[in-house]
């Protein structure tokens, strides 16, 4: 990549508008489960159509509640993270790893039961392309144009970074 | 504080509009995702308390201590094994087959529950089979230096053999009644299978042994009145949730060979391990048979068929829920349409059972409140499973293991709440999942549609428990702690009286009418009620 060009700020708008919507989608999704005392995962895993055992597991009355407090937990951090703009580069990967679990738990491969969805699917469903949106998101970092992060790093980002 | 100025310094408005403008996104989104929940579940809970339903469990039955009782067992056949399991005693071969089948699968819990069930403190200490085969193979197991067990070759001589205090009756339908009047009469508490009789004479004879035998704790065999969600139904219905109440369905449906009664037919059965004339006594006197034997319930003169083996759970559960008694009318009709094996017994039976004075309350104006329809439906034909719905005018309740309320869009009672889109009649207005901290792992479809019937298990604190289990234990409470089972010889007699009915309107074809002041059905001039029910040559094809 040559990095002595830089992006247009519409171009590094759009950018930061993917990370935010994503953020807001992620920190949403962990506030309604948060407020949500009966909320549990565990049909979720028990239904997966994929790597059964392993997902069992997660739903096994020893781990769930591990499981759902981690859930919720990454998707509040996630959220934040993105929104503020704030470490958006480990947010970026803890949010790829969940969405790929959420894919992988029903994923919809020929073939697999395809379990209640709103859409049709063939290999690509909205989890994979949010997780490859999040893919983007690590690799072209925006939190120095727009993000707390901004404030520790002001130097940094003029040198290196095509956006800003 | 040098650095943290040197920090912030240099930042124009613009550029700290960058530095925090993601602030105010996450405070919305924040509060959006808060108030969104908070105004769910005061809904919610604004719901709950107008409705005020108490989702609680049965009683517990009291302690098992003292002595060990000691039991007998008349019939170790499917469901004779069965009980003994739910009583504390697996066969050897049991057990093996649970060790493979938990080592295969392992949410395969089968074994695990049945070790961690606790003891009746129960001595099991005679059997009686006519079968050779089952008799010695209850002996193998069962016959143990802790538990001397004895094969008995008839129930009288095990009745009388001062062996036992309590007996279990798990034979074909026409011993039923005779063995436990034998029972009740020698001194010891019986438990029998449903239905309690095979004659309409023999349900009055067996109420009156109970009458005159009041320290016999007598129970029948409908272990789903231990479901944990029927006390949370009856709450229900006791605080007019579902307003009238004028329609009920509930449905048998089975598709496989064992459903429709086709069992095995042991390779060692003949006259010689089989004491034929036992399995007869009153029933027509023909020639060994391992059919008749075997696949009992396919015929009249042994059995009942649909309305004698499912109607009466069936009819029990809303009996267990809304105790409304032995019907007023029944209608009944089907035929024998899948299974065209020789059997007599229908395998597509439908009948509707009125109650024309019945009334669950109403929130209508006053003249609205009475009659009910309870329609039974069953084919062995097809395995969708329709469930069970009580229909009232202000709502519908759904009831297996969960019960589930929708109200009614033309409701009286939910009316407002509708217009104000606070009640969504597609979505339940109320829900109870006694398993909702311990979910099951997945069994078949079969299992399923029994237990969601609460005849396999039910929930106890979250947990899955052996229903079987808690209906022996609470008789055998009854026994050693006094009060009186809740299947005991009152609701026994209406669901035995309510099975012959629809067996008589379906063979007759006629509306049978109970008359609740004689209590007595009403049989039209020369007609002997009995004989018609019993009557096992005629095989009714439409």
């Amino acid at each position: 990549m040559d990095q002595t060009s830089r992006f247009t700020s519409l171009q590094t708008g759009s950018l930061v508008l993917l990370r935010l919507l994503i953020g807001w989608h992620f920190l949403y999704e962990g506030v309604i489960k948060l407020y949500s005392p009966s909320w549990t995962a565990k049909g979720y895993l028990l239904s997966a159509s994929f790597m059964e055992s392993f997902f069992r597991w997660m739903a096994s009355d020893a781990i769930i509640p591990v499981i759902d407090t981690l859930n919720i937990g990454a998707l509040l951090l996630v959220g934040f993270s993105l929104i503020i703009g704030f470490k958006t580069n480990w947010a970026s990967i803890i949010g790829i790893g969940l969405l790929l679990l959420y894919y992988l738990a029903h994923p919809p491969f020929p073939g697999y039961p395809q379990g209640p969805s709103e859409g049709s699917y063939w290999l690509v469903n909205k989890n994979l392309i949010e997780a490859a949106a999040l893919f983007v998101i690590y690799l072209f970092p925006t939190q120095y144009a727009f993000g707390l992060a901004k404030l520790f790093a002001k130097q940094k980002t003029v040198s290196t970074n095509p956006i800003n | 504080m040098a650095t943290d100025k040197n920090l912030f310094k240099g930042f124009s408005r613009r550029e700290w509009l960058k530095i925090l403008g993601g602030i105010p996104i996450f405070g919305a989104v924040w509060t959006a995702g808060f108030r969104s929940n908070e105004k769910a579940l005061s809904e919610r809970n604004l719901l709950l308390e107008t409705l005020n339903i108490k989702a609680s469990a049965p009683p517990a039955s009291g302690p098992m201590t003292g002595e060990p009782l000691r039991v007998g067992l008349i019939g170790f056949g499917i469901r004779g094994e069965q009980l003994m399991r739910s009583l504390g005693f697996a066969t050897t071969e049991w057990i093996d087959d649970m060790v493979k089948s938990a080592a295969e699968n392992p949410d395969d819990k089968r074994l695990a529950e049945f070790q961690a069930q606790e003891s009746l403190n129960v001595k099991l200490t005679a059997i009686c089979d006519i079968f050779d085969v089952r008799a010695e193979k209850a002996l193998k197991s069962f016959d143990t230096k802790e538990n001397p067990c004895k094969r008995y070759k008839t129930h009288l001589e095990l009745f009388n053999s001062g062996e036992v205090d309590a007996v279990i009756i798990a034979t074909p339908d026409h011993w039923h009644a005779p063995m436990a009047i034998a029972a009740i009469e020698a001194g010891l508490h019986v438990y029998v299978e449903k239905p309690m009789t095979h004659t309409i004479q023999e349900t009055y004879d067996l109420r009156e042994a109970c009458r005159k035998n009041p320290d016999i704790k007598f129970a029948v065999g409908h272990q789903h009145r231990q479901t944990q969600s029927f006390l949370t139904a009856q709450d229900a219905i006791a605080k007019n949730t579902l307003g009238h109440v004028s329609l009920v369905v509930t449905a048998t449906n089975r598709n496989d060979d064992n459903g429709a009664w086709q069992y095995d037919i042991h390779p060692d059965a003949s006259t010689e391990t089989i004491d034929w004339n036992a399995f007869l006594g009153t029933a027509p006197q023909i020639p060994f048979n391992a059919e008749h034997f075997f696949r009992w319930r396919k015929w009249w003169a042994y059995g009942s068929g649909l309305s004698g083996d499912l109607l009466t759970h069936d009819y029990d559960r809303i009996n267990c829920v809304l105790k409304m008694g032995i019907p007023k009318y029944i209608t009944g009709s089907g035929g024998v349409y899948t299974h065209r094996d020789g059997r007599n017994v229908p395998d597509v039976m439908q009948i509707n059972m009125d109650f024309p004075e019945f009334s669950t309350g109403t929130s209508q104006t006053p003249g609205k409140e009475k009659g009910m329809t309870l329609v039974y439906s069953a084919t062995l034909g097809n395995q969708f499973d329709r469930g069970t719905v009580l229909m009232g005018h202000d709502a519908s309740m759904e009831l297996g293991n969960m019960v589930t309320i929708y109200a009614d869009p033309r409701s009286t009672k939910y009316k407002d709440l509708i217009k104000e889109n606070r009640v969504d009649p597609s979505v339940p207005i109320y829900q109870y999942d006694p398993s909702a901290n311990g979910v099951d792992a997945v069994t078949s479809a079969t299992a399923k549609y029994f237990a969601n019937k609460g005849l396999l298990w039910t929930y106890r604190d979250g947990k899955r428990v052996d229903s079987t289990f808690l209906h022996l234990r609470e008789w055998m409470s009854c026994i050693r702690n006094g009060g009186n089972p809740s299947c005991g010889i009152t609701e026994g007699f209406e669901e035995a009286i309510t099975a012959h009915m629809g067996g008589l309107s379906y063979k007759i074809g006629r509306r049978i009418e109970w008359d609740a002041e004689n209590e007595q059905i009403i049989a039209l001039p020369g007609e002997n009620l009995d004989e018609i029910l019993l009557n096992n040559d005629d095989v009714f094809i439409s």
